[in-house]
């Protein structure tokens, strides 16, 4: 398969970027899209000029490094799937691929289409995990947990923070990133201690970062290489007004 | 409250806030709308209505102060909300490609400041009796009561004017759409169960809005009601 690809490319944050066209040739139809800009990044070694710098880790969906734009759609067009996962197949043959890094004032351009993510870091620094050392894993049934209860936390746990939910959405928003970090442990009783400070925190260190606001469009949710559903969001804000109004009453 | 002023310049707080005001000025619109179609039952009806409203006094005044300090506090923090996220993203894509995210959805900065301007011509033309040369020479009805029901029926027979109100009323649709599920999501009243039904109940409220309020002009327009007096 052959295709052209639109690359953004910017050689670090000061500078200018703008698109360049490169080609990509004898594309097998099994290549990944990350092996294929590999391939082309080959080429451009070989011709002496500077390979398209990106992000990639584990390439099989699990680390969420590869923040790509693919065609206006964070990760590209199959849903759900990160860009890793993401196969030439895919494409029409012979079409013009369009790729650029995740959008956000919060996600600061390193180079090309590589950006900084530590903005997702810093909202769970401010609360998402829970304090107590609790030593090794207890016995499993010492502490009660509802089924329906620990499938929602599962669900909501199984965020990569790979920050296409604030990249697709309109307004560059990280509701469902903080949502699924606040709810999976909100749904459990390790994360009740907790849970009115963790809320509070991590939505003011997400408002802090310039993220956008939500105007519940559910793109994000739409991305999302996890399935995250956008009902977290509800979960989040349940969670801040529960904690503002315990708050308020001194508690 | 003493987390209040946090609550209030948080992203989530001030969705709240919109979503608590958006409410209020729904209800508004539904109760509007079952008024106003008692055009449909005669002059009686109407001009009696309207003269219960008037009748009501300082309550009438309460519910207006608190419609309008509801569509201030709507706009206040929908602007400051719409604001912030431009300011998110200062670098565009070049290519963009919704999945979800409706038209409407997108759009409820302009689909309400429309509205806006619609509501403030609206509130002119029949409320403060302008933009019409007959509205002064109407005579009250036989029992004394302001004639509202010609006041609508010669108000709408003008096209231009019954055009502004369908156009004013699309939009408010077009809002409603989006606006009527997102508010249970802003206030947490959601699940993944709920989401598209309360989706498809937004849809069909919207639009039986519209259909119920531009029943009014387009009567008047195809001439199936006619004043109670001729001017």
């Amino acid at each position: 398969m052959n295709f052209q690809l639109n690359v953004w490319r910017q050689a670090n944050a000061k500078s200018k970027g703008k698109f360049a066209t490169y080609e990509a040739r004898n594309i097998a139809p099994d290549t990944s899209f990350l092996e294929m800009l590999d391939i082309v990044n080959d080429e451009l070694t070989e011709r002496s000029e500077a390979p398209i710098a990106f992000d990639s880790d584990c390439r099989e969906g699990i680390c969420g490094a590869c923040a790509l734009t693919i065609n206006g759609q964070a990760h590209g067009p199959k849903h759900p799937a990160a860009a890793c996962q993401l196969y030439m197949r895919s494409f029409d043959d012979g079409k013009t691929i369009t790729v650029e890094p995740f959008r956000a004032k919060p996600f600061p351009l390193v180079r090309d289409l590589v950006i900084d993510r530590s903005a997702l870091d810093r909202i769970v620094q401010a609360g998402g995990f829970i304090a107590a050392r609790a030593g090794s894993a207890p016995e499993a049934n010492s502490i009660p947990v509802p089924k329906h209860n620990a499938d929602l936390a599962i669900e909501a746990a199984a965020c990569i923070g790979c920050g296409a939910c604030a990249a697709a959405c309109p307004n560059a928003s990280a509701m469902l990133f903080t949502a699924a970090k606040v709810s999976h442990l909100a749904f459990l009783p390790q994360g009740a201690p907790e849970r009115t400070l963790r809320v509070t925190k991590m939505v003011r260190q997400m408002d802090a970062e310039g993220f956008g606001n939500c105007t519940n469009t559910y793109e994000c949710e739409a991305v999302c290489p996890a399935e995250i559903s956008a009902s977290f969001i509800a979960k989040l804000n349940r969670e801040y007004a529960r904690a503002v109004l315990q708050r308020s009453v001194g508690e | 409250m003493t987390n209040f002023p946090g609550f209030y310049r948080s992203s989530i707080g001030k969705k709240m806030i919109v979503a608590l005001t958006g409410v209020i000025l729904m209800l508004f619109v539904i109760g509007h709308l079952l008024g106003n179609l008692q055009i449909f039952l005669g002059p009686r009806w109407v001009n009696d209505y309207a003269q219960h409203l008037r009748d009501l006094g300082p309550l009438l005044w309460a519910v207006r102060i608190t419609l309008l300090i509801a569509v201030f506090l709507h706009i206040y923090f929908t602007v400051s909300l719409a604001l912030d996220n431009r300011r998110a993203r200062p670098q565009g894509y070049e290519k963009r490609n919704y999945i979800k995210a409706s038209y409407a959805s997108r759009h409820m900065v302009v689909s309400g400041l429309v509205v806006l301007a619609f509501v403030v011509f609206h509130l002119l033309h029949f409320t403060g009796r302008k933009f019409n040369a007959r509205f002064p020479m109407l005579k009250n009805d036989p029992l004394n009561h302001y004639d509202v029901y010609s006041m609508m029926v010669y108000g709408f027979q003008n096209v231009y004017v019954s055009a502004f109100y369908i156009i004013g009323l699309f939009l408010l649709t077009l809002h409603l759409t989006h606006g009527t599920s997102s508010f249970f999501q802003s206030l947490g009243l959601n699940d993944k169960k709920l989401t598209p039904q309360l989706a498809f109940g937004a849809r069909v409220f919207a639009w039986l809005l519209f259909i119920g309020y531009t029943a009014i002009p387009v009567a008047v327009l195809l001439g199936l009601i006619h004043p109670a007096q001729q001017l």
